[in-house]
């Protein structure tokens, strides 16, 4: 019933009057309603539930997030911050205050 | 693939883990909603990576599971009649109600239906005019809109053949209750990235606000549930209850617009009964009253059965996050996928089946 999977849409076309297409799992294509997606466009990738597009993915917003990722991964170790730019608890210090 | 390789990736994962790692001072208890963050959880062994502090608890998000046994007794009372054609999603096949499944009827003869989307019951009611084609409208906010559009389809097609057993239900009145619940243990919520999809983020803000706990929307690979968990215990560490939105990609503050439309105009608010939850007030959604034509329990005029539930099965326990499938007598011994005596183990989202598939004891 629920597919986490994004697809990709690699036909649009009309039936009974309602927006469909398919959409391209790695090789496995599937039929979904486009309706709740009415700016989709061939090649965006979209979440689909129980025969619906639910949502575009946004390439901006993914890209954001791994851009912050990867870029604070490396910033983690040189400056003391996790990977959503705030400062590292120092577990170390925590400790020894304790004792 | 794009969009999932990504979200795959070991160093990543890794990284998260120290991080997670790194910000845990003290015990916390997370519960994840959905049954898709549970199947990912255990089969990514996430649970058993995670600081010993940390303790994930399985939530009531597997629509197939929250069904009642009076309602799936009134789907099968339905596929025995002759003139029906029974249509559902293929996860409610094996859910024994207090006699029997719609598999057993099927083995036996009764014309009941796997189907992928609900369109599909309602073109089988196009080519069977002289049948009663039945959908059995299941889920949470994700198969609403979708289910909402089959009505309207078949509305405008001037359908009489076709209706909808409706057992639809909604995830902030369950939250709610598990939190108001007296010994409730949950600090923060890993809330469900595509039930958040389609209703935005407005509901979910109001509520870390008024019961003070955090919640993030994650997506459902390791990396995204990962980073929804550093979230969430930076809040409880931080004492922050807010809500963050890990899936930014899919989820968007408003949700989907047209598909919560959609569903305010075929749907109305109702009480419903949630398997192992009891009575949740404002849980669930019913057809309104302009679309009663299609509402399957009104036009076949079905009653309520008792509930014989297998007096073995803890399901009801696990739903509320009270206890892990091990801690069931009956666990890997009388109920199993093949033989389950309860829909935790029968649904692809179930908790039960989670463990089970993962060879968790």
């Amino acid at each position: 019933m629920c597919l986490a999977v994004p697809g990709k849409v690699v036909e649009i076309f009309e039936e009974n009057g309602l927006k469909m297409g398919h959409i391209d799992y790695a090789g496995a294509i599937s039929r979904a309603c486009l309706e709740y997606v009415p700016e989709i466009r061939l090649g965006d990738y979209t979440v689909v539930h129980a025969g619906f597009a639910l949502s575009i993915l946004d390439e901006e917003e993914a890209a954001k997030s791994f851009a912050a990722w990867r870029e604070l991964q490396a910033a983690a170790a040189r400056e003391g911050v996790d990977l959503f730019g705030r400062p590292l608890a120092d577990a170390d210090a925590d400790a020894d205050e304790q004792e | 693939m794009k969009h999932l390789d990504e979200y795959r990736d070991p160093a990543l994962a890794r990284k998260l883990l120290a991080e997670i790692a790194a910000v845990t001072t003290r015990p916390w208890v997370i519960m994840e909603i959905c049954g898709g963050h549970t199947h990912a959880i255990i089969r990514h062994g996430i649970d058993l990576l995670l600081p010993r502090q940390l303790e994930l608890v399985h939530g009531p998000g597997c629509p197939v599971c929250v069904t009642p046994v009076a309602l799936i007794d009134q789907a099968l009372a339905l596929a025995r009649r002759p003139e029906v054609i029974f249509t559902s999603f293929g996860d409610m096949l094996r859910v024994p109600g207090s006699r029997e499944s719609l598999a057993r009827i099927r083995a036996r003869g009764g014309d009941i239906r796997t189907v992928y989307s609900p369109l599909e019951a309602v073109n089988l009611a196009v080519q069977n005019p002289a049948q009663e084609v039945v959908f059995f409208a299941v889920g949470f906010e994700t198969t609403a809109p979708g289910n909402a559009l089959a009505v309207q389809q078949a509305a405008r097609l001037g359908l009489t053949n076709f209706s909808l057993l409706v057992s639809h239900v909604l995830v902030p009145p369950a939250i709610g209750a598990l939190l108001a619940a007296p010994d409730n243990r949950i600090q923060a919520f890993l809330a469900p990235g595509h039930v958040c999809t389609v209703e935005g983020l407005q509901d979910y803000e109001a509520m870390a606000a008024a019961h003070q706990v955090p919640m993030v929307p994650a997506g459902f690979e390791p990396v995204d549930i990962l980073a929804a968990i550093l979230l969430l215990v930076r809040q409880l560490e931080e004492g922050r209850a807010q809500v963050e939105n890990e899936y930014r990609r899919s989820v968007r503050p408003e949700g989907n617009p047209a598909a919560r439309l959609a569903v305010e105009q075929v749907f109305q608010v109702c009480h419903r009964t949630w398997r192992g939850l009891g009575e949740i007030p404002a849980s669930g959604l019913r057809l309104r009253p302009e679309f009663a034509a299609f509402d399957a329990q009104c036009k076949f005029a079905l009653e309520e059965t008792g509930e014989m539930e297998s007096p073995q099965c803890i399901s009801g326990a696990i739903l509320r996050g009270e206890s892990k499938p091990p801690q069931c007598p009956a666990f890997g011994k009388e109920c199993t996928p093949e033989h389950p005596l309860g829909a935790t183990m029968v649904s692809s989202e179930g908790a039960c089946a989670a463990y089970r598939h993962a060879n968790r004891q």
